[in-house]
């Protein structure tokens, strides 16, 4: 064992590093560290682009920031948590900005805002387009105040330790050398991001293989509302690399191969020269995704070598908004498609972007777990419901960072050391994990390849979970899904170097990916209804009378997974009809 | 032969010249050729994958967000600091294209190099915002900040930490005490943030550690830097603030504060 924390953060992005300086300034006293995988400035908070929502503007209220997240989650979402979300918002922005986040400004030197899909006002706080980049630094800049913080950088959490429902560590590699140790600690907060990875065409990092989620699942987590799973409407083909929401926000259209703003012929408004809120471009993403997808249907899409795709035309804006506002896109543009989005039309098609499922918590960030936490796109409080408003997952990150280490702190405190017999128990269980890593992974010239297997999850996925669904479908991939486990048993990883072998770090994502993948298959394949992000071609309304309801994942020894529902928090907003445009 | 099989033999190629080294097994690194599709759309970094997916599971590199943000995924790449993800195999037709570590860093394998040292100097030049007054109630409000004064510091803010910079430095590889470009340029950035007092702090920091006077203004960092952030201008305003410091400390009694 290296060390024994109060708190131990896995993952070293937004959330992470928010409930690090946290901790660190409210209870210095408190020993903390934070383990990742990769250096946490490397974390894909960094991709993120377009903004980060909170009420600021004058004629902008609470009441409308709640109402918009509660019908973008096609009254998924639990009212209770999206209360406290949108309150604590706008202090979490502006405390950014205190800790030096260079946010864009108006003339006169206040927040500026801009507008963004699904949001009744102007209210998403930016930094250019690179929103994510600038507040990730600059959280990650600010936790460097804290000398008292221990980072362990570039170690691969694979297990977490509980014991008696209460956890009390992880089991890690230390990528540099190889070593395999156990930290334990108190309380564990995961804030491991999303898994885009289990898809093959995403806007997701290399590492958002939601190693988080499957460790949680492992320890006796549920998972909840795994089945919804976004689509965000403009990814560059081929890369999949993101082209923001905010492109459409300052002004831009939708085309498809006639030149024709079709969204208005998706029930999304009517097409005016300069952008509407809730409107057409500013619809939420579930709907522009669909009528995307409907384009294609119809033949109204262009074929090109990766998929059909449709337009998104920013000429009009001219050079001097696109450089101001928009010059990430531009410069992405330039350099993966070599087209300049001044000039030219900018090819795009929907690209699985975000996971609105995750870790069940509650609005604390607190797991059935005791001392288990997680906060960001690992967590499910759940504030997105089916579908998520672009622009409300970075405040997440902070309210929910903000809140899950808060609790943890509490937690700490309130409980003792761990008794002695507790201290074998878990001694045995990181023991175990060693073995199981040294003897049935490395140096184990396993039958089957890991990247294929990737492969064939990544086809299996994008068939039986796109953006329309069907129970036919799913129910085959499913079976794929369970034949692919199988094939995982007897992969083996060559290589037995123990300097970074990141053959073995592939193999580990690729087991927590499979998991993760049977959670969202079952859970999408219970959902006989279309809500939000999950659209099912064979049950098309949506059903409140047997589907108002999350659905939680819960893994048994054996590793099988079995659903249960639970209840939304509804308190004063009642389901109504989702209306964009009209 | 399939027909895909087919397209594939006439598909064009590239051969990469990549550095191995693994500690375990090697006294010393060597060269290892790969024979990879060229196609129009791939990087650097889509060889490489193309190489650990389909050729060798075993080569070591750092990689993630794939869209030059991340910082990842640096490397030397025709002898010149790069980031994979955003260089074109297609400009190194026909070939061969050298793939090599960051210079001026201890490799830990193959591609991936040991970058603590900048880590443990980051936290030295105090990046982070230093009020006189402390920490201000965020319930006051947000500090105001023309887009003048946004405009000021917000070249040196882009650095995405990538080590370019530290690789093409000449004075880093003979003076490993340097604080060094990136390090430096994000001091500065701080410094002329409008919400920021510790300009002075900062400066003390970099006199006494002689953190900044190895810099000859080669200026190989701001070349490099793939986010136009050029540190060489950051270092070069230092200097000069120094100078001037020190000059005022021998005419001014306790240094002219």
């Amino acid at each position: 064992m290296v060390a024994a924390h109060d708190v131990l953060i896995v993952g070293g992005g937004a959330a992470g590093l928010r409930a690090a300086i946290g901790i660190s300034q409210s209870s210095p006293d408190l020993d903390i560290a934070m383990v990742s995988k990769v250096y946490p400035m490397r974390s894909h908070t960094v991709s993120a682009e377009g903004g980060a929502a909170g009420v600021a503007a004058e004629d902008d209220t609470i009441e409308e920031h709640i109402y918009d997240t509660i019908s973008g989650s096609d009254w998924l979402g639990d009212q209770d948590a999206i209360e406290a979300f949108v309150n604590e918002a706008p202090h979490e922005l502006l405390q950014l900005e205190h800790w030096g986040c260079p946010w864009s400004r108006q003339p006169d030197g206040q927040i500026a805002v801009r507008a963004f899909g699904g949001m009744k006002k102007m209210r998403t706080w930016f930094a250019a387009d690179k929103t994510g980049f600038h507040l990730l630094h600059t959280l990650f800049q600010t936790s460097l105040k804290y000398s008292t913080l221990r980072r362990y950088d570039e170690w691969f959490v694979t297990k977490l330790l509980v014991d008696d429902g209460r956890v009390h560590g992880v089991v890690a590699v230390e990528l540099a050398t190889g070593e395999i140790h156990a930290i334990t600690a108190k309380a564990v907060i995961l804030a491991t991001g999303g898994c885009g990875k289990v898809f093959p065409f995403t806007t997701n990092a290399n590492i958002n293989t939601g190693d988080g989620m499957a460790l949680a699942l492992r320890a006796g987590a549920p998972l909840k509302d795994m089945e919804f799973v976004q689509y965000h409407p403009t990814g560059l083909p081929f890369t999949g690399i993101l082209i923001t929401e905010a492109a459409r926000a300052e002004g831009g259209w939708l085309l498809n191969k006639d030149g024709y703003r079709f969204l208005q012929d998706y029930d999304l408004g009517k097409p005016t020269p300069t952008p509407v809120l809730r409107s057409m471009e500013l619809g939420p993403r579930d709907r522009v995704s669909q009528a995307i997808y409907g384009e294609i249907q119809k033949g109204r899409a262009i074929d090109t070598p990766y998929g059909a795709v449709v337009n998104l035309d920013l000429r009009h804006l001219g050079a001097k908004l696109i450089d101001t506002k928009l010059p990430f896109v531009r410069e992405l543009c330039l350099k993966y498609e070599r087209i300049d989005p001044v000039k030219e039309l900018i090819p795009v098609r929907p690209v699985v972007h975000y996971m609105m499922g995750g870790v069940h918590t509650d609005i604390n960030g607190a797991t059935p777990i005791e001392g288990l936490y997680a906060a960001g796109e690992t967590a499910c409080v759940s504030i997105n419901g089916a579908n998520r408003l672009g622009s409300n997952s970075l405040p997440e990150t902070l309210v929910f960072g903000a809140r899950a280490g808060k609790a943890a702190a509490a937690y700490v405190r309130s409980v003792g050391d761990r008794p002695g017999t507790v201290e074998a128990a878990i001694r045995a269980q990181a023991d175990d994990e060693a073995r199981r890593l040294r003897t049935e992974l490395i140096g184990r010239d396993g039958s089957e390849r890991v990247p294929e297997i990737r492969e064939q999850m990544q086809h299996t996925m994008e068939t039986a979970a796109g953006i329309y669904r069907n129970g036919p479908d799913i129910a085959t991939g499913a079976g794929e899904l369970a034949e692919l486990q199988q094939r995982m048993a007897k992969a083996g990883v060559a290589d037995a170097s123990r300097a970074f072998n990141t053959e073995l770090t592939t193999a580990l994502e690729l087991a927590n990916m499979l998991d993760i993948a049977q959670s969202m298959l079952i859970s999408a394949g219970q959902r006989e209804e279309s809500r939000g992000a999950h659209q099912r071609t064979d049950f098309p309304k949506r059903d409140d009378a047997r589907f108002l309801v999350h659905q939680l994942v819960h893994r048994d020894d054996g590793g099988g997974l079995r659903t249960e529902q639970l209840p939304v928090t509804i308190t004063r907003w009642q389901p109504g009809e989702r209306v964009y445009g009209r | 032969m399939t027909l895909e099989a087919a397209a594939r033999a006439a598909e064009e190629s590239i051969t990469l010249e990549v550095t191995r080294y693994e500690p375990d097994g090697d006294t010393e690194p060597h060269t290892q050729s790969y024979v990879v599709p060229l196609r129009k759309d791939w990087t650097v970094l889509d060889g490489l994958n193309y190489v650990k997916d389909s050729l060798d599971p075993s080569l070591s590199y750092r990689w993630s967000c794939r869209m030059g943000v991340c910082g990842s995924c640096g490397m030397n790449v025709g002898g010149r600091p790069s980031l994979s993800c955003g260089t074109f195999l297609s400009d190194f037709a026909p070939g061969p294209v050298r793939v090599e570590p960051l210079s001026n860093f201890p490799v830990i394998r193959d591609l991936v190099v040991d970058i603590t040292d900048f880590l443990d100097k980051l936290p030295t030049v105090k990046p982070w915002i230093i009020r006189d007054d402390g920490d201000v109630d965020v319930h006051a409000g947000e500090f105001l900040q023309t887009p003048a004064e946004l405009d000021a510091y917000s070249q040196f803010s882009s650095c995405i930490n990538c080590m370019l910079c530290y690789s093409a430095c000449p004075v880093y590889g003979l003076d490993p005490d340097f604080t060094g470009p990136a390090a430096i340029a994000l001091a500065e950035r701080y410094n002329l943030d409008s919400r920021d007092q510790g300009a002075r702090e900062r400066l003390d920091v970099l006199i006494e550690r002689e953190g900044l006077w190895g810099c000859t203004f080669v200026g190989e960092c701001t070349r490099v830097c793939p986010k136009h952030v050029d540190p060489a201008s950051a270092i070069q305003r230092y200097k000069l603030k120094a100078a001037q410091e020190s000059v005022r400390a021998v005419l001014l009694p306790r240094g002219g504060r």
